[in-house]
């Protein structure tokens, strides 16, 4: 297990240094230059080579780079070209409300589309079945800005159930932070849900299959223990290595789910950063992301030597 | 009373080109500490008439008719939640196969202690006690180690005798055992027998032993039917059926039993075989349904079923040709 969690971590940090490679090249691929934005409309020629000079723009790409990678294995992700403040201040000031929604998402998500898929699978073919499958393809289809605001309009327009837009900290009481964040995790989740609800359904068919499926029912065991114990531990690998794999959905969907409910997360200042050609918020947001991401596929993988004892490295 | 009363066991299947009578009107019973087997080649339906008895058949596509008594009660007419209290119980079922029948992901300990902590009500530590008791009576070496780990730690033989752990930890009444030694070595294959015919004078179970094997039936059954194609054809004694099977398909089942130095002498080196498959069950056969494949068969077999008769005492055949023994008046 040690040997593994270390081999494994190993492989994380190259994996982390192709992705600063590529979010540093970012710079280079795409269209518009920082100085010229920048400088405004009324600049000279020589006033953006002045401000490209400044940035350090016009010296070669792998000593900036070399430059950039030290500076970001000591913590320092660079200032914003727009206002100046330390880019890892920048992100830390919207962290909370990012990591709240996707957290919150996560969890409506498994709590929701698991049992979901369990039970599309032990009355698969039946009207149970069909339904929650054709709500999964309708979250599939429905485009994130659409549900959000159909769900504001209902639930926090109408119903006056939940705010309709904003984010309240959760140091500023768990039951508003929960309020606010309900319909977008909602909307956030859709996807993802009906991702998990098809993945858990195809993979319970098949374990409900097995053989031991059929030795539970011969002890005598109740219906609930044989789909939640004995068949859901067995179908559990495609389905966390799923939502693992979802997260990517997950953080492209967060940015439109904090437009629509106008929460100040890191979607909303990855999307300001890239209208400014802000490069170091961009990379930092995506140095970020990409982190995170690595990092819960890496404990997914650690997870399913304790689901299945017969995975070993 | 017998302990168990399989009368009239009709099981059938809907697929989608016809109705598949995989059991189809089967009557025997069996006697409380007695080993009655039930033999067939593949597709006889003796697995099925197993997976009846604990009604482990998934209703629709099945559907079951006729009545399982055990003792004294109609299974059939039970809810879900009583059949729940006597699966694994006062019946409980070992399988064919032990690589497969056994949860990959829960410790042996688990499995074992599962029907334990159903049935009698034990904590999860009572139950991993009496689990590694339960190893132990089966003849697993080391069985405090043993109990925490998990089936793929275990070899073939190994997993079969947990597997019986599991099955008569609760001291059952009947035990069906669907194949038990089918998939294990043929050394295994003797011990595990053993181990079925000592637990079993240990507790007083009764089994039903569902093979294809005629060894096995001779090693340790009591009594034997012989099915074919959904039907009961023959029912005897275990000496008398093997030195006077009366139906044709018994004759052809023991004549392709090899035997020991048989090719020695010579001449008959060759098995006997029986010619022909099993008839489709989805079609209405209105004769006998092995008189295609019977070197005995007339117009008559190919028209009417015969019915069971009694040919000698306690042996019972559906053949129209089986010769009746003159019982003393």
């Amino acid at each position: 297990m040690l040997a593994l969690a270390a081999r494994r971590i190993i492989a994380t940090v190259i994996v982390m240094a192709v992705v600063a490679l590529f979010v540093f090249s970012l710079l280079y691929l795409a269209p518009g230059d920082p100085a010229a934005v920048i400088a405004g409309d009324q600049a000279t020629p020589a006033d953006i080579a002045r401000i490209r000079q400044s940035l350090g723009l016009d010296r070669p790409f792998f000593i900036r780079f070399g430059e950039w990678f030290w500076r970001i294995l000591q913590g320092d992700l660079g200032r914003s070209i727009f206002t100046g403040s330390p880019v890892s201040e920048l992100i830390g000031q919207r962290l909370g409300p990012t990591i709240s929604l996707m957290v919150l998402t996560v969890a409506f998500a498994v709590a929701i589309a698991v049992p979901a898929g369990v039970f599309a699978a032990s009355k698969a073919g039946t009207w149970v079945d069909n339904c929650f499958m054709s709500l999964a393809v309708f979250g599939f289809s429905v485009p994130v800005f659409v549900i959000g605001y159909v769900l504001a309009y209902v639930f926090a327009l109408q119903l006056e159930w939940f705010p309709v837009q904003g984010y309240t900290a959760l140091a500023d009481g768990v039951w508003p932070w929960f309020q606010s964040l309900v319909l977008p995790s909602i909307t956030l989740g859709c996807v993802y849900m009906a991702l998990i609800a098809r993945i858990t359904r195809a993979s319970m068919l098949e374990v409900l299959q097995q053989e031991y499926i059929r030795t539970a029912r011969s002890k005598g065991a109740a219906e609930l223990d044989i789909l939640f114990v004995h068949a859901l531990k067995n179908a559990a690998v495609p389905i966390i290595t799923i939502v693992g794999i979802g997260i990517a959905l997950l953080i492209g969907g967060a940015v439109v789910t904090e437009s629509v409910f106008a929460i100040p997360g890191l979607g909303r200042l990855t999307v300001d950063a890239i209208m400014r050609r802000d490069y170091p918020v961009i990379q930092g947001v995506v140095l970020l992301f990409s982190f995170v991401y690595v990092l819960i596929n890496l404990l997914i993988d650690l997870a399913y030597t304790l689901l299945d004892p017969r995975i070993r490295y | 009373m017998a302990l168990l009363e399989v009368e009239d066991l009709q099981t059938h299947f809907r697929t989608p080109d016809g109705i598949n009578r995989s059991v189809d009107g089967v009557t025997f019973s069996i006697e409380s500490g007695q080993t009655l087997a039930l033999v067939g080649e593949s597709g006889c339906g003796k697995s099925v008439t197993a997976m009846s008895i604990l009604r482990l058949i998934p209703e629709p596509p099945g559907k079951m008719a006729g009545k399982i008594r055990f003792m004294g009660r109609n299974l059939l007419d039970l809810s879900d939640k009583e059949m729940r209290g006597i699966r694994g119980n006062d019946i409980s079922m070992i399988f064919q196969e032990p690589m497969n029948s056994l949860n990959p992901v829960l410790t042996i300990g688990r499995q074992i202690g599962e029907t334990l902590r159903l049935h009698q009500g034990l904590s999860q530590k009572e139950a991993e006690q009496r689990a590694v008791d339960m190893l132990s009576r089966v003849g697993i070496p080391e069985p405090t180690r043993r109990v925490g780990e998990y089936p793929h730690q275990l070899s073939g033989g190994m997993r079969q005798r947990v597997m019986i752990a599991i099955a008569l930890a609760c001291n059952p009444k009947l035990l069906i055992a669907d194949e038990p030694t089918t998939a294990l070595d043929v050394t295994i294959q003797a011990q595990i027998l053993d181990l079925v015919r000592d637990l079993k004078t240990d507790i007083g179970a009764a089994i039903l032993l569902i093979t294809h094997d005629l060894g096995v039936v001779a090693e340790v059954a009591d009594r034997v039917i012989v099915m074919y194609a959904g039907r009961k054809m023959e029912e005897a004694s275990v000496p008398e059926l093997f030195a006077n099977p009366k139906h044709p398909y018994t004759e052809g089942l023991l004549g392709a039993i090899p035997r020991l130095g048989s090719s020695l002498r010579g001449a008959t080196a060759r098995l006997s075989e029986i010619p022909g498959m099993v008839p489709n069950l989805k079609k209405q056969i209105d004769g006998c349904l092995f008189s295609e494949r019977c070197y005995k068969a007339t117009d008559i077999c190919r028209k009417i079923a015969p019915g069971l008769e009694e040919k000698a005492p306690g042996h019972v055949a559906a053949c129209h040709y089986a010769s009746k023994e003159m019982v003393p008046a």
